[in-house]
């Protein structure tokens, strides 16, 4: 496929998107609903990764970091 | 050309056949196979809404409904197939029985109409979309014409003898034209004597309860056509099932119901009837015909041969299966066809022995209560098969050789853009795979856009996730015409992603495998 420019690849992306979903065949209103059913659920998991994961990343950081010192300093005895 | 290893429809018996058998079915991917699965899972639940929205009055429903009197009653719109055609069908709808004005011969005309309730009712506009390109049409030798030769010797037919008589064959319906039809059809198949009908579909299904009764076992192909299962039922025998062109599972059944008989009684059959088609019109396979009648000889059982869209087809002298394999026509023992698809006219026949046309005569429901076929049909029938058989003056075979060209070249060269296309390299129905719902209507719309008038094809008359859009392919297009549907269709395919076969890279599973076995070492 050859596009002319970004816009019209990204139309064919929300096509591909429209065809595989299923909901090509749908009405606006269900297109609508569909839409922001997806995009609020890939939002919330985009928000609850940025608010959680640096935390567990730190808490994981410190646990391993825990026991990677603790054999490190036991090694040194 | 179409060829894999891994392929369990490969020629077992190749010392059967005089020519190679090609026959592909690729295998859906995976992942096509769960973004269709999850597609229809979408659409379902969307189903589901709009059904609660209709129960509950909030939308109006335009289908028929329980009425509220009967409401405490056994529901009657409730089953899967009727969800179907409510919540899915209706949202494609304009896809299908598009009014076609004029003769659908290679172009078309259609009558452009437009929806403004989602496909609920439809209005035309009054313009016609002219030339389109017509891949639908069961036309494969290009008889479908309203000038010519056929048209011609109708027209004068019709002067000669009216539209028709208005009574059945033993009666007072019988003409001079019906004889010679049916001699020339015998001719044609090279058969002893045949049987010309009315109307295809009652061909079949009449007919085989005239054949079999109780006590007797059909063995049927689990593809066969509706009339076929409608006639198989309707004769009361027992009807058992074997896989698509499967000679393994037919094999199997033919011995267990010889060693076993029939239930309980274990008395033997007292007729054993295999029930199969020439090219299956879903899937563009062409019938084992030696394997089948190998069979039939080992076994001792009888061949019902249905040549719907075969006949004029297939062959060098168009005379079907039979002609395409080179066999003798008299080891099937019922030659069935019909005359609605490459003679461009309307009508089925029955070729055979001479006593089982004239038991067919007296016992047939189809012989006995409907009316005899049109003057102009059977003149349409009678012309149309003297030019296939050259006896009009002009070239023998000109379009048996004009469709197979047409065929291999149509063929080859979806094969080489990458589709998924399923059935034998000879068989002028070629099955595109769509396998996604929305697909579906986009490819129709699509290549309606372009001019091309195409035939999608979903559930019920295929599998659920097994859509595909099918093209039949026929004498009259010229390589132009094919050319510009092929243009076609591989834009519309780079636009849909349609492009789906893996045949050229390497099998991803195998690298895979080999890890796993070395991890398991």
């Amino acid at each position: 496929m050859n596009f002319k420019n970004l816009r019209e690849y990204l139309a064919w992306l929300y096509y591909q998107y429209l065809l595989i979903t299923g909901i090509y065949v749908l009405e606006p209103w269900e297109k609508s609903i569909f839409n922001s059913i997806l995009f609020s659920a890939i939002a919330m998991v985009v928000y609850t990764s940025y608010v959680f994961v640096p935390i567990h990343v730190r808490l994981a950081l410190e646990f391993f970091s825990g026991i990677f010192g603790g054999q490190h300093s036991t090694m040194k005895h | 050309m179409f060829f894999f290893p891994q392929n369990p429809n490969v020629t077992h018996n190749s010392n059967l056949y005089k020519r190679p058998f090609v026959e592909s079915f690729e295998e859906t991917p995976l992942l096509v196979a769960v973004l269709t699965y999850m597609g229809y899972g979408i659409l379902t639940i969307f189903g589901y809404l709009r059904d609660f929205l209709r129960h509950w009055n909030i939308e109006k429903c335009h289908v028929a409904r329980d009425r509220e009197q009967q409401k405490d009653f056994v529901p009657l719109y409730q089953d899967f197939e009727n969800f179907y055609t409510r919540n899915l069908y209706m949202r494609i709808r304009d896809n299908w029985n598009r009014p076609v004005c004029g003769v659908p011969g290679a172009k078309m005309d259609l009558a452009e109409r437009v929806s403004y309730d989602y496909n609920w009712t439809f209005k035309h506009t009054g313009k016609v979309v002219k030339d389109v390109i017509n891949m639908g049409s069961y036309n494969y030798l290009g008889f479908a014409e309203n000038v010519g030769a056929c048209a011609d010797a109708a027209v004068d037919v019709t002067k000669k003898y009216g539209s028709g008589v208005g009574s059945t064959r033993c009666e007072i319906g019988n003409l001079d034209i019906h004889e010679e039809l049916e001699q020339l059809i015998a001719r044609f198949l090279g058969v002893e004597s045949s049987m010309a009908f009315g109307m295809g579909f009652a061909t079949n299904s009449m007919n085989i309860p005239a054949l079999t009764g109780k006590g007797c076992l059909i063995l049927s192909d689990e593809l066969n056509h509706a009339s076929l299962v409608l006639g198989a039922r309707l004769s009361g025998s027992t009807i058992r099932v074997f896989k698509h062109n499967n000679m393994q599972s037919l094999e199997k059944l033919l011995r267990d119901a010889i060693v076993h008989g029939q239930p309980r009684t274990h008395r033997p059959w007292k007729k054993i009837l295999i029930v199969v088609e020439g090219i299956y019109s879903m899937e563009g396979s062409i019938v084992r015909l030696p394997e089948v009648i190998a069979l039939k000889k080992r076994y001792k059982a009888y061949l019902y041969l249905d040549e719907a869209h075969s006949i004029g087809a297939l062959g060098p002298h168009g005379g079907g299966v039979v002609d395409y394999f080179g066999l003798d026509p008299n080891d099937v023992d019922i030659m069935m066809g019909t005359f609605t698809k490459s003679f461009g006219a309307a009508g089925g026949y029955i070729g055979g022995k001479k006593e089982l046309i004239d038991y067919l005569r007296s016992h047939s429901h189809s012989a006995l209560y409907a009316t005899s076929m049109s003057p102009p049909v059977a003149q349409q029938i009678i012309t149309s098969m003297k030019i296939i058989m050259g006896e009009d003056g002009s070239t023998l075979g000109r379009q048996q050789t004009q469709l197979s060209q047409n065929t291999t070249y149509f063929r080859k060269k979806l094969w080489d853009m990458g589709f998924i296309i399923y059935g034998n390299d000879d068989s002028p129905v070629v099955p595109l795979m769509l396998y996604m719902p929305a697909k579906i209507g986009a490819f129709g719309r699509e290549m309606l856009k372009r001019n091309i008038g195409t035939v999608v094809v979903g559930f019920p008359a295929t599998p659920i996730i097994e859509s595909r859009a099918r093209f039949c392919v026929s004498a009259a297009h010229t390589r132009e015409m094919l050319d510009i549907a092929l243009e076609a269709i591989s834009e519309v395919g780079d636009v849909l992603q349609l492009k789906y076969s893996r045949r050229e890279r390497p099998l991803p599973a195998l690298g895979w495998m080999s890890e796993e076995s070395l991890l398991q070492d």
